[in-house]
């Protein structure tokens, strides 16, 4: 069994970009990922059945954009604030709060959190989360290929 | 009497589509004033369809609304057809109800489920309700699945569906890809037709309005991709016609458009006017659910349009399974679309109400002129007209119940506040 990568995001919406960006480069390798828009009910559904899965998205929490961001969201709520850039209210912190209600989430779903800083509309990411993009990518390209998936090394946020 | 004075305010409306502010204020005991404050900001995509080609609006508009993108591309395609002189076929016109259906199912699906059920139960959000009433939100999600099925299979993408374009479809799904559909949708029916009954049992607060329907109306089936418009007035338009008798103003607190009668006030659109004027035209199934719900063949209450969405679910999966069963393959996807210099005109019902679209095109193809009117900013002034009755019946309430029973009178509508800028905030100022 492989973990999932579901990369969210929405590609007109500049650095909202960064989490579909980082799936389509990690499918390109033959990494299982999928990109979605970010609805709850559609997160819910991506995940459905899956052991392991690890979220991507761009995150706006006032930090210096290009800033990683990793958390555990079986530990604990994602807090909602994080996700301004969601559509409709009812996204990424939702799903995983519905799934947990629910009895619905992975055993194992982490959040990759990328700090966007341009979310206008217009498509193309900023160079300093252009670089996250890299950077998260190397990451889960190198955790991914490790047998049974190790945790990540402690370092930062 | 009272002489005290209040205002009650939403700063930031949850549960609805964009942003959006309410402000009412009482003085004396008397509502003074009652405001939908839409301040997401407008998009101009009427401007930004000008210069552009005759093909390009149902994708340029699907991308105003990310909940009801095939109401934009319908409304498109009409208006543009009807421009160019072309009607669909009938095996594409069927394929594009079907499609439609679907996006009624994810839309409705959605917002009785997750948006205004926690009003009735008392939760402030979804998933405050789905720790006590799990089963409620995992019916609700399993029926928006099987209307992302449909738009997903006939339109390539459940969000923002690809697959269509003017004229009808790139590509017209083959008869066995929606066998498996049917079993999904099956299944997702009885769910509806349980929904339909659960709504129901939910405590609805007593309030009739006084409302001018105003919905597509088809002789021979509930209005959803065609139609001509209808009114509880005695309205009976054709597209073209549209013009004539709606005016839309700018009014100062808010970035949406108020439409009205050009020679009246406000008026409602939506599922209480779609199924006021066409109840009779409901399927058996929606029709026994509706009635077995306590709905007459006219609904005035809007608390209860909870009940009405629910039973237009239970009619879209039967109605998709309906256009299922006898499906024939278009012999080809989509019909050719020449240009003309022509002025089109064209409607459908979105889920939240009537959406027309005009477009003026000259003889090569290119956009000149293009005019949007989206249901919520037909909405906006009887929502406040609602609003007004609703305070001033519940008067007596301290400011925080005041404020949550006008948030759920505004939900009552499912306003898209995305789609009519061209989310909410309420406040209440008694003094």
């Amino acid at each position: 069994v492989t973990a999932l990568v579901l990369g969210i995001g929405n590609d007109w919406r500049g650095d909202d970009a960064a989490g579909l960006e980082v799936a389509r480069r990690l499918r390109a390798t033959g990494v299982r990922a999928v990109e979605r828009e970010g609805d709850a009910s559609g997160l819910l559904d991506a995940w459905y059945g899956e052991r392991d899965v690890i979220l991507v998205d761009a995150v706006h929490s006032g930090a210096v954009p290009g800033t990683i961001h990793h958390l555990d969201a079986r530990a604990r709520p994602l807090p909602a604030v994080l996700f301004r850039a969601s559509t409709h209210h009812f996204g990424v912190a939702e799903a995983v709060e519905l799934g947990r209600c629910l009895g619905r989430l992975p055993q194992r779903l982490e959040l990759y959190g990328i700090e966007g800083g341009r979310f206008e509309a217009g498509r193309g990411l900023t160079p300093e989360v252009g670089g996250a993009v890299e950077d998260v990518t190397a990451e889960l390209s190198r955790r991914l290929r490790r047998p049974g998936f190790p945790a990540r090394a402690a370092r930062g946020s | 009497m009272s002489t005290e004075s209040r205002t009650i305010r939403t700063d930031a409306l949850s549960r609805v589509e964009g942003e959006g502010a309410m402000y009412v204020r009482i003085r004396d005991g008397q509502v003074d004033e009652v405001k939908l404050r839409i301040y997401e900001p407008p998009r101009f995509f009427e401007a930004l369809l000008r210069g552009r080609a005759f093909t390009e609006p149902p994708d340029i508009t699907a991308r105003i609304c990310g909940i009801c993108p095939v109401a934009y591309q319908l409304s498109a395609c009409a208006a543009i057809e009807d421009a160019c002189g072309v009607e669909a076929p009938v095996p594409i016109e069927l394929l594009r109800r079907l499609i439609y259906c679907g996006e009624w199912v994810e839309s409705h699906g959605l917002h009785v489920a997750m948006l205004h059920a926690p009003d009735y139960l008392g939760y402030e959000s979804a998933i405050a309700m789905a720790r006590d009433h799990p089963a409620i939100v995992e019916r609700g999600l399993q029926i928006k699945k099987a209307g992302n099925a449909i738009v997903e299979l006939v339109g390539g993408r459940a969000i923002h569906p690809v697959n269509v374009r003017l004229g009808g479809f790139h590509r017209a799904p083959v008869p066995r890809e929606l066998e498996p559909l049917a079993e999904q949708l099956q299944r997702a029916r009885e769910l509806a037709f349980e929904a339909v009954r659960w709504t129901a049992t939910l405590p609805i607060p007593d309030h009739d309005e006084d409302y001018e329907f105003v919905a597509l109306s088809h002789p021979d089936r509930y209005p959803i991709e065609s139609g001509r418009l209808a009114s509880s007035g005695g309205l009976d338009l054709a597209p073209a016609e549209y013009d004539e008798h709606f005016v839309e103003e700018q009014v100062p607190h808010s970035n949406a458009l108020h439409s009205r009668l050009r020679d009246g006030g406000s008026y409602l659109c939506g599922p209480l006017a779609r199924y006021a004027l066409n109840s009779a035209r409901l399927s058996p199934l929606a029709r026994q659910a509706a009635q077995d719900a306590g709905l007459g063949p006219v609904c005035r209450n809007p608390f209860q349009s909870i009940i009405v969405r629910s039973v237009e679910i239970l009619y879209a999966l039967d109605e998709a399974l309906r256009l299922i069963g006898s499906y024939e393959q278009p012999d080809r996807p989509a019909v050719a679309v020449a240009p003309r210099a022509a002025t089109g005109y064209g409607w459908t019902e979105a889920p939240r109400g009537l959406l027309y679209h005009r477009y003026r095109i000259d003889g090569n193809g290119t956009v000149l002129d293009a005019k949007i009117v989206p249901p919520t900013s037909q909405n906006q002034l009887r929502i406040e007209q609602d609003l007004y009755g609703i305070v001033l019946e519940n008067i007596g309430l301290d400011d925080e119940l005041l404020r949550l029973r006008c948030e759920q009178a505004i939900r009552n509508h499912d306003p898209c506040i995305s789609c009519s800028t061209h989310f909410l905030t309420l406040e209440v100022d008694r003094r």
